[in-house]
């Protein structure tokens, strides 16, 4: 039994103290059986904190360390590390978790989750007395990884990994990478454009030998864990022959009846059912839309290459590290919001930039001429009510630098921005002040006296308190209405659902830890980066990418990884053997042997996965997992209980 | 309120690493109140808490008991729910044995994202501790 106890109280900044009493719960357990020594600490996840554990454990000869903080999944191994480098084996350390489980779950009452904080560290000491030391186990990781989402991020994690020589299966829903960028003109701060990025990106894809790309992918089940991800991936056919003759094809698309909204020019336009890409999406090869295909066979009859005889592929890969990077939806309006839906000349930024694309010398909307734009900010972002309540980020720069655009290409155009506070953080805001340059009128209001847009005498007026001009009334007369809509998280997101990735409050994809962790999620295995994991603009998600590539790398760099030593063990004394475990065990882990004059169940080591299914079912209770034994939890029960 | 000094039922939660402890701290992060007398203790699998364990519990004070189940998402295979199922069974039997009414031992399946549905167990067990005269 461990004897020389330390435990630590983590303030985690005000995240714990500000809900429970930190030094009251220091003083409840500093006189626990076997504590030596009982702190608190402003974080002890800080570097100044670590050193002090070290020269404490060294110091006092520590036999067990309890640190008392967030969870587990956060910081077990960093302080499981810090007794490592005091020379302590790191299972004689135990967490307790404080803040999701006490101070941020019961922050509606102090005095709730200060007593409860003070019975889960009192059991971490009860654990941590029984702690044996034990060395980790090794189990193959297959040294590849799966990327979900042919966006940048997602390209450019594939790119990444490949650098680092590891083989990786690209997955993209669509027929056509490239994602949201495809779909931008020109960007800021570099002034490419979408189709200058993909294309370099796209160009550089390709010609790795280790990486394939699958579009119109889908990954439909997913079964293992980490090092050891079986996916099951259905691909959808093109019905259309590589190698096709491009004259014919464009006749097969002129005579094809079908009319659907086109989706990358977020519906402003229609397209047929058979379709060819935009220039900056690829590969460059085009596709039958076969859920608004009539099959009138028009195309069959004009272009030889059109062949609906392709069938669905059902392929099965296997990885050790699966890389999330599925993007984003932009919002939208709902029906009458801001006149969305209700006057024909309000429409959202992400359909204005592809007009602006699409426009050829005059900005020209439904056959009039476009000179005065409002753009009303931070439509479906920072809402009082709703869900999106979060700021979408890039929506401030994209408004201006459109705007910004807009006035260099067309002539006499006026930009009218109705903004609730302009976010054109860091280098972003030299747009602002080009913009403020060019003439553009700034108006504010609060997020409770919203701008209003009407009509009156067959005009589109949009009428704003101006809180700049002490809450003047200004109204403008718009020839086009611009929503600045935001991020928000993707409409189908049955993939995540596979993987059980979490989500948080605004619904994007969840890491452990914003600043600590911020690729990782709780499933072991799974990361996360660009825009599914929450609003970001293209430089932070290639940020977001290249760090969930170096951390899913991690998983499978080494081709094996280190498991908990925890595995089952039998009481060779107590077994009368029945061979009920045996029955239990899913991974053949047990066997009979005899041993002396009795048969009795013995575990393979290596085999057995630790799940603890043999425990119950044993008649003579003969099975204990390592650190999970009777006395373990029992002495966790009594402490939780008194 | 808990904070009006309600008294609020002993719960002991046996939770696993993988699956419901991370439902459990999201719904802490979540700032989905339940009872601050539920206790978690994880292990790696539901299936496998053992019945002594339970009893344990009850022995020492606790009111009600909850397993949250991996259920389908067992990374163990697929027989997690089968098998949590029979120790819940068996317990059941011991603990009318015991005269300790069988209703405090209750399971359900908690995912890694079911924070709502484990706070809905959670107040609902709870309720039912209450209204049962069980503390």
């Amino acid at each position: 039994m461990n004897k020389k106890i330390g435990v630590y109280l983590c303030h985690c900044g005000g995240n714990i103290s500000d809900y429970v009493d930190v030094e009251k719960v220091r003083k409840s357990i500093e006189n626990e059986e076997g504590v030596f020594l009982a702190k608190t600490t402003m974080f002890a996840c800080g570097d100044a904190n670590q050193k002090e554990m070290v020269d404490d454990i060294k110091k006092n000869e520590l036999d067990g360390v309890v640190v008392a903080s967030c969870s587990p999944k956060l910081h077990l191994m960093t302080f499981r590390a810090v007794t490592e480098r005091a020379d302590l084996n790191k299972y004689h350390y135990v967490h307790a978790n404080i803040r999701e489980q006490a101070s941020w779950a019961h922050s509606d009452d102090k005095a709730g989750a200060t007593e409860k904080a003070i019975h889960i560290v009192k059991s971490a000491i009860a654990k941590v007395r029984l702690a044996e030391s034990l060395n980790p186990f090794k189990i193959p990781s297959k040294k590849a990884v799966a990327i979900i989402g042919g966006g940048v991020a997602g390209m450019r994690a594939a790119i990444e990994l490949s650098n680092m020589g590891c083989p990786v299966t690209l997955i993209e829903r669509e027929h056509f990478i490239g994602g949201r960028v495809a779909q931008w003109d020109v960007l800021f701060t570099t002034n490419e454009t979408g189709k200058e990025l993909v294309t370099k990106l796209y160009n550089d894809l390709v010609k790795r030998d280790n990486i394939t790309l699958f579009t119109g992918a889908e990954v439909i089940s997913n079964k293992g864990c980490i090092g050891d991800f079986k996916l099951k991936i259905k691909i959808a056919p093109r019905y259309i022959n590589e190698q096709c003759n491009q004259g014919n094809l464009q006749k097969a698309i002129n005579a094809c009846p079908v009319d659907v909204p086109d989706e990358f020019n977020f519906n402003i336009t229609n397209r047929k059912a058979i379709y060819h890409n935009f220039p900056s999406e690829y590969p460059q090869y085009p596709v039958i839309d076969i859920k608004h295909c009539t099959r009138c066979g028009e195309c069959e009859k004009i272009c030889e290459s059109v062949d609906f005889n392709q069938k669905e592929e059902i392929i099965e890969i296997q990885v050790g590290s699966v890389l999330m990077a599925t993007g984003f939806d932009s919002y939208t309006p709902a029906d009458g919001e801001f006149g969305y839906n209700r006057f024909d000349n309000v429409i959202t930024l992400p359909q204005f930039k592809r007009i602006i694309e699409l426009s050829d010398k005059k900005l020209i909307f439904k056959g009039k001429e476009v000179k005065n734009i409002a753009y009303i900010y931070c439509v479906g972002s920072r809402q009082i009510e709703g869900e999106n309540k979060y700021c979408s980020r890039y929506c401030c720069t994209s408004a201006i630098y459109s705007a910004i655009q807009t006035k260099k290409i067309f002539d006499n155009i006026y930009n009218y921005h109705f903004t609730r506070g302009i976010r054109t953080y860091g280098k972003q805001e030299v747009l602002y002040g080009e913009s403020l340059k060019d003439g553009d009128i700034y108006l504010q209001s609060y997020e409770n006296d919203p701008p209003v847009v009407f009509r009156e005498h067959d005009k589109t007026i949009v009428k704003i308190n101006d809180i700049l001009t002490a809450k003047r009334e200004m109204s403008v007369e718009a020839d086009l209405v611009v929503l600045v809509t935001g991020m928000v998280p993707r409409a189908d997101n049955s993939v995540a659902s596979l993987f059980k990735i979490p989500k948080g409050r605004d619904k994007f994809f969840n890491e452990i830890h914003m600043k600590l962790r911020p690729v990782e999620t709780v499933i072991d295995g799974i990361t996360i980066c660009g825009a599914c994991q929450g609003p970001k603009n293209i430089m932070e998600s290639v940020n977001s990418a290249l760090s969930a590539a170096a951390k899913s790398f991690s998983y499978v760099s080494k081709g094996e990884l280190e498991l908990e030593p925890i595995i089952a063990q039998i009481d060779k004394d107590l077994c009368t053997w029945c061979g009920a475990c045996i029955e239990a065990c899913p991974f053949d882990a047990i066997k009979m042997e005899k041993q002396d004059t009795k048969d009795i169940a013995v575990i393979n080591n290596s085999v057995c996965k630790g799940c603890g299914m043999c425990l119950p079912v044993c008649p003579t209770d003969a099975i204990n997992l390592i650190a999970y034994s009777n006395s373990e939890i029992e002495s966790m029960i009594d402490a939780l209980a008194g | 309120m808990a904070g009006m000094n309600i008294k609020s039922a002993k719960i002991l939660v046996f939770s696993t690493e993988k699956i419901s402890d991370p439902a459990i701290d999201m719904a802490g992060l979540l700032k989905l109140y339940y009872p601050p007398t539920v206790y978690t203790i994880s292990i790696p699998c539901s299936s496998g808490v053992k019945s002594r364990w339970i009893l344990h519990a009850f022995e020492k004070g606790f009111d009600g008991v909850f397993i949250a189940a991996d259920g389908s998402d067992c990374p163990y295979g697929e027989s997690c729910t089968e098998k949590t199922g029979k120790i819940v069974s068996r317990t059941h039997e011991l603990m009318k044995q015991k005269n300790i009414e069988p209703a405090r031992l209750r399971m359900a399946a908690i995912c890694s994202v079911c924070s709502e549905s484990f706070v809905k167990q959670m107040k609902s067990l709870n309720e039912y501790l209450l209204k049962n005269s069980i503390i």
